[in-house]
C-alpha cells in the first residue's frame, strides 16, 4: 500500500509568497558563502543538504490523498484542490483512453474538501466511473450545488463520466476496491468521518477535521481502537494544543500533541501530520514537525512512532 | 494524587509530584479545585511548584487551562514555578508556555505574586 499526498493544507489553499521565496533564497545563498561549489554535483548536494523548509515547500493545496492498494482501482481520500494535480498525474499514468473506476472516500463536505472535484479531469472523460463514498446523506446535493450556476460554468449534469454516490454507515466493514473499509464519526461542524483502509497486510487511517475533547476518555479509547496497530495514521494536527483547548476549542480540529498520544496508545507505527494551518509558512510547519518528533521521544512508552509532516508530493510506502 | 500545600506569606504553594497524565489528571484536578476558589482578587495567589512533576500529558495540561480560566475570571493570580527541563519542553511544544506565567524558582514566583504589603 502506498499513500501519495496531493493536498495537505487545512481550510483553504495557500501559495508560497514572493517574500517567502526571497527569504528562502537569502537563507540558502547566505549559508553557501565560502563553500566550494565548483565540482560537478556540488550545487545539487548543497541544496539537498538544506532543510526542507528552505529548499522545498510543504505546499498549499487543500486535502487530497491518493491510496495505491492491491485492487488496481484508484482510491482517493477527499477532493480538495489537490485533486487537480492528482488528475493530471492519473491521466499521465493511465492515458486519456483508459476508462476506469475511481473510488473517493469523503471525510466531509466542507468546501476545502470538495473544491477540487470540478477540476478533477476524469469526470469529463466518457467511460470513467467515479464512486463517491460518504457517510453524509447530503453528499450528492453538496457536489451538485458546488457546480450549479452561478458558482461554476459547467453544471454537474454535463459531466461525461458516470458519477455515483454511495452513502455508507459507520462502524461496519465494507469490501471496496480490494480494501476492507470502515468509517468512524468524528467531532466537526456538520460531522466528519475518519476512514480505516486495510489491504490485508497494511492499514492506513485517515482522520482529518476531527476535534478530540480531552475530558471524554470513552471517546479517546474509541479512536485508539480505530487507530489500533495502524501502519500509518494521517491526522489533523492543525493547531497547537494550547490553541485547541482554548481560543480554537470547538473549531473542529486537533493538535500534534493529541496525535502522538493517540497513536502511541494505539501502537500505530507511523504518524503523518496533516491539514496544516494555512497561516503557517514552511518554517513554522517544519518547527511543528521537529517539536512533534521531540514530544514523541519524551512521551514514548513502547516502540518508537515515526512522525512525518505531509507535503504536497510526499509518498509513503507502507 | 496528594497535593502538598503550604503558605509562603499570603501565597499558596502547591507541590504536585510524579506524572500528571491520563491516569492521574482527574485526581490532580480534584485536589487543585479546592484551592482555586480563594485565588481571586484580594485573595490568595497560587504557585504550582512543578519541581517534582516528571511528566504532564494533554489531559494534565487541560486541567491547567481550566484552572487558568477560572482564576482569570476571578481576577486572581496563578503561576507555575521550577519546571524541570523535560516538562518545560512539553510546555513549549504545546505552547502552554504562552498561557502560563512561569518562573525558574518558587521564590521568584512567590515574590512576583505576593500582594503588596
Amino acid at each position: 500500500m502506498k499513500a501519495r499526498f496531493w493536498g495537505t493544507r487545512g481550510s483553504i489553499p495557500v501559495s508560497v509568497t514572493a517574500p517567502q521565496v526571497r527569504a528562502k533564497l537569502i537563507a540558502a545563498v547566505a549559508a553557501a558563502r565560502n563553500l566550494p561549489l565548483d565540482a560537478p554535483g556540488a550545487v545539487e548536494a548543497y541544496v539537498d543538504s538544506l532543510g526542507f523548509d528552505v529548499a522545498g515547500t510543504f505546499g498549499g493545496h487543500s486535502s487530497c490523498v491518493e491510496v495505491e492498494a492491491g485492487g488496481g482501482e484508484p482510491v482517493i481520500l477527499d477532493l480538495g484542490s489537490g485533486a487537480r494535480p492528482l488528475a493530471g498525474d492519473l491521466l499521465r499514468r493511465f492515458g486519456p483512453g483508459s476508462p476506469r473506476t475511481y473510488h473517493v472516500f469523503m471525510s466531509h463536505l466542507h468546501w476545502d474538501h470538495i473544491m477540487g472535484f470540478p477540476f478533477f479531469s476524469p469526470v469529463y472523460i466518457p467511460g470513467n466511473r467515479i464512486v463517491i463514498h460518504s457517510c453524509h446523506a447530503e453528499v450528492e446535493h453538496a457536489f451538485r450545488r458546488q457546480q450549479a450556476a452561478p458558482s461554476f460554468p459547467v453544471d454537474f449534469g454535463q459531466l461525461a463520466a458516470t458519477v455515483e454516490f454511495d452513502v455508507m454507515e459507520t462502524d461496519r466493514d465494507y469490501a471496496i476496491a480490494g480494501l476492507r473499509v470502515r468509517a468512524k464519526k468524528q467531532l466537526h461542524a456538520g460531522d466528519s468521518y475518519g476512514w480505516r483502509l486495510t489491504d490485508g497486510s497494511r492499514t492506513l487511517v485517515y482522520s482529518t477535521d476531527s476535534e478530540h475533547k480531552l475530558d471524554r476518555p470513552e471517546e479517546r479509547m474509541g479512536f485508539v481502537e480505530f487507530f489500533r496497530d495502524a501502519d500509518l495514521v494521517i491526522f489533523d494536527a492543525m493547531y497547537s494544543l494550547a490553541d485547541a483547548v482554548s481560543v480554537k476549542a470547538d473549531w473542529g480540529h486537533s493538535s500534534n500533541i493529541v496525535a502522538v498520544e493517540l497513536c502511541q496508545l494505539a501502537k500505530a507505527r507511523r504518524l503523518c501530520l496533516y491539514h496544516h494551518e494555512p497561516a503557517y509558512d514552511d518554517a513554522q510547519i517544519a518547527r511543528v514537525l521537529a517539536d512533534t518528533r521531540r514530544y514523541e521521544e519524551i512521551s514514548r512508552d513502547g516502540p518508537p512512532l515515526a512522525v512525518d509532516a505531509a507535503w504536497d508530493g510526499l509518498e509513503i510506502t507502507l | 494524587m496528594e497535593l502538598p500545600s503550604r503558605l509562603e506569606g499570603n501565597v499558596r504553594v502547591l507541590s504536585p509530584t510524579g506524572r500528571i497524565d491520563h491516569a492521574h489528571a482527574d485526581e490532580f484536578q480534584a485536589a487543585l479545585t479546592g484551592y482555586l476558589a480563594e485565588c481571586r482578587a484580594g485573595g490568595v495567589p497560587v504557585v504550582l511548584d512543578f519541581a517534582g512533576v516528571e511528566y504532564i500529558s494533554s489531559v494534565g495540561l487541560r486541567v491547567l487551562m481550566l484552572a487558568s480560566r477560572q482564576v482569570s475570571a476571578q481576577d486572581g493570580c496563578i503561576a507555575i514555578a521550577a519546571l524541570t527541563p523535560l516538562v518545560r519542553e512539553v510546555f513549549e511544544i504545546s505552547r502552554f508556555i504562552l498561557v502560563f506565567r512561569t518562573f525558574d524558582s518558587v521564590a521568584a514566583a512567590v515574590a512576583a505574586l505576593a500582594p503588596p504589603a
